[in-house]
């Protein structure tokens, strides 16, 4: 298997706050994994540092062996990375149906097209329906984003993500704030999307069921570290992390 | 509850009833008042309807459209004053074609800041067009304007250059609303209710900003070099901030949120203008309050409420019928 991300040494500081302190991990191609850690751990800053939001000061971040780092988020998108956000990044006022539709349109290059009603082009529609039926949004395609339940935002904000094709997808948070049914079906269908989509798979998570249920591998962060990283039998038997995380959970 | 597009022969009705109104105006009409009037509420809708694509559907608050209207007016004006009538119709073809290439460049400048800097902006360039038009009198006439522009040939007379006017107008609103309805529209509204997550679909907000920024003061030039021919004349209020707000005011009236909206929002405030005007010397104050009203009262526009009603009259009959 080869690492499609490799992180080397990566410093980010605010100040003298250091939010992420020397972390080198890789992530190998077609892994299912978790992040997790105390809130403030630095989980988020370092998404946002792999698909160029932030800056690392130092260290290198290798996407299938190539530096991203300095990269705008545009370039790092299209080399294969997608990321739904741990608050549901939607577009509040189009249908669900036209949430996936512009990223549809996004991907085959279609949205300097002017005259021709959106409804027109077949196959930005065929492929956005395929993936609301995918998620199991099909039958609130014609709901505004922004009435939909929570939960529901949240797994747009995924299929949203998933129409760009990465191989690299990125999750923040996917469960938070919903019921625990909701959790239970959420958990289920992200492991049938990584397998049904192909892909790689790094998710940051608070629910253990989740964590410990799908991924094949944790790592943990801590005050911007990595405390630790293995099997999830590895890391519930880790005397550190269980101080330092699990114990208090 | 779903919302469903209405059927399309609603909006072949709606376009039909629309120009058939208009294009009876000239027929029905008792004195050529009546003539100007209309040509009035037309021009300014389209040039309403064209700053809303960058306001109310890009999220792109522009103070200062007056800079491409008056732009469009002077083009026509200057070039029948030191050219002759024939230019006339060249003259807004070329006037375009000016406005194209201005708004491209500072377009690149102005797009730059977002929010309130680009607010600004667009008001110091559309005041530094006006200062430079009402203070080169040898060329622009200053304050006093140019008088006495006429369209050359039929469309001297006022009836069939109020044909003109409606088939442009007509045409160009039927452009804007197709952009509207593409795929290019959709990236414009997404552009507005989540810039960070477009630049993450790998597309590029300020080059999306750009395009519609030259479409909407293409139209605006051309609601512009439209107006010097119905009277006759153009004047250096044409580039004045008032004008920018003036399309502000109809878009919030009619409601931004709908094409139509700020069309009706131009028909509303001209009508009520003409009456108020007519009725007392104190009608800006008038104007003011009965403005001021009617956004309290109807804050997603005339259009958009009318819309909310529509919806909740479906949401009720549907919740019926269950």
């Amino acid at each position: 298997m080869k690492a499609i991300l490799e992180l080397e040494s990566v410093h980010k500081s605010f100040g003298g706050l250091h939010v992420t302190q020397n972390v080198s991990f890789s992530v190998m191609s077609g892994e299912i994994s978790a992040i997790i850690g105390p809130n403030g751990a630095g989980k988020t800053t370092l998404f946002n540092q792999i698909t160029g939001h932030l800056q690392p000061n130092s260290g290198r971040i290798l996407l299938k062996g190539r530096d991203v780092v300095g990269q705008s988020p545009q370039k790092i998108v299209a080399q294969g990375i997608g990321r739904a956000f741990q608050i549901a990044s939607l577009f509040p006022d189009e249908t669900v149906l036209d949430n996936v539709k512009v990223a549809c349109l996004s991907k085959l290059d279609q949205t300097r097209r002017f005259w021709r009603p959106v409804q027109a082009f077949r196959q930005a529609t065929d492929r956005a329906y395929s993936i609301l039926e995918d998620l199991g949004l099909e039958k609130q395609a014609d709901r505004l984003a922004f009435e939909l339940a929570h939960g529901d935002q949240k797994l747009l904000d995924i299929g949203i993500a998933l129409v760009l094709e990465p191989q690299l997808l990125l999750l923040d948070e996917p469960t938070a704030g919903m019921s625990p049914e909701e959790r239970q079906r959420t958990r289920e269908l992200i492991k049938k999307l990584w397998k049904a989509y192909d892909l790689t798979l790094v998710f940051i998570e608070h629910d253990m069921d989740m964590v410990f249920g799908i991924a094949e591998k944790v790592r943990v962060l801590q005050l911007g570290a990595l405390l630790a990283e293995g099997t999830p039998d590895e890391i519930r038997n880790n005397k550190e992390v269980v101080t330092a995380y699990l114990g208090e959970a | 509850m779903t919302m469903k597009p209405g059927p399309k022969y609603s909006a072949a009705v709606l376009w039909t009833l629309m120009i058939l109104g208009f294009a009876l105006v000239p027929v029905l009409m008792s004195s050529s008042y009546q003539l100007n009037l209309a040509s009035h509420v037309l021009v300014w809708g389209l040039f309403a309807v064209a700053f809303n694509m960058l306001w109310g559907v890009t999220g792109m608050l522009s103070f200062g459209q007056a800079l491409y209207y008056g732009l469009g007016a002077y083009f026509v004006g200057l070039m029948v004053e030191y050219l002759g009538s024939a230019w006339y119709l060249p003259a807004i073809g070329i006037g375009m074609l000016a406005v194209a290439a201005t708004s491209f460049l500072l377009g690149l400048l102005v797009i730059r800041v977002g929010g309130v800097y680009f607010t600004m902006l667009t008001l110091a360039f559309g005041q530094l067009a006006w200062q430079i038009t009402f203070k080169w009198y040898d060329f622009t006439g200053g304050d006093d304007g140019i008088q006495g522009i006429t369209a050359p040939g039929f469309l001297q007379n006022p009836i069939a250059y109020y044909y003109f006017l409606l088939v442009l107008v007509m045409l160009s609103m039927w452009i804007l609303k197709r952009m509207a309805y593409s795929p290019f529209g959709l990236m414009l509204r997404c552009v507005r209710q989540n810039p960070e997550r477009v630049r993450f679909l790998g597309r590029r907000v300020r080059r999306n900003q750009l395009r519609v920024y030259i479409v909407s003061s293409l139209f605006a030039g051309l609601a512009g070099s439209l107006m010097a021919g119905i009277d006759n004349s153009i004047h250096t209020d044409m580039f004045f901030w008032t004008t920018s707000g003036e399309v502000i005011l109809m878009s919030v009236l009619g409601g931004l949120n709908q094409f139509f909206g700020p069309f009706v929002g131009a028909v509303a405030i001209i009508i009520i203008e003409d009456i108020v005007g007519a009725w007392t010397e104190y009608w800006s104050l008038i104007i003011g309050s009965l403005i001021m009203g009617m956004v309290i009262l109807f804050p997603k526009g005339l259009v958009g409420e009318l819309h909310h009603l529509k919806l909740r009259m479906m949401q009720l009959k549907a919740r019926r019928s269950e």
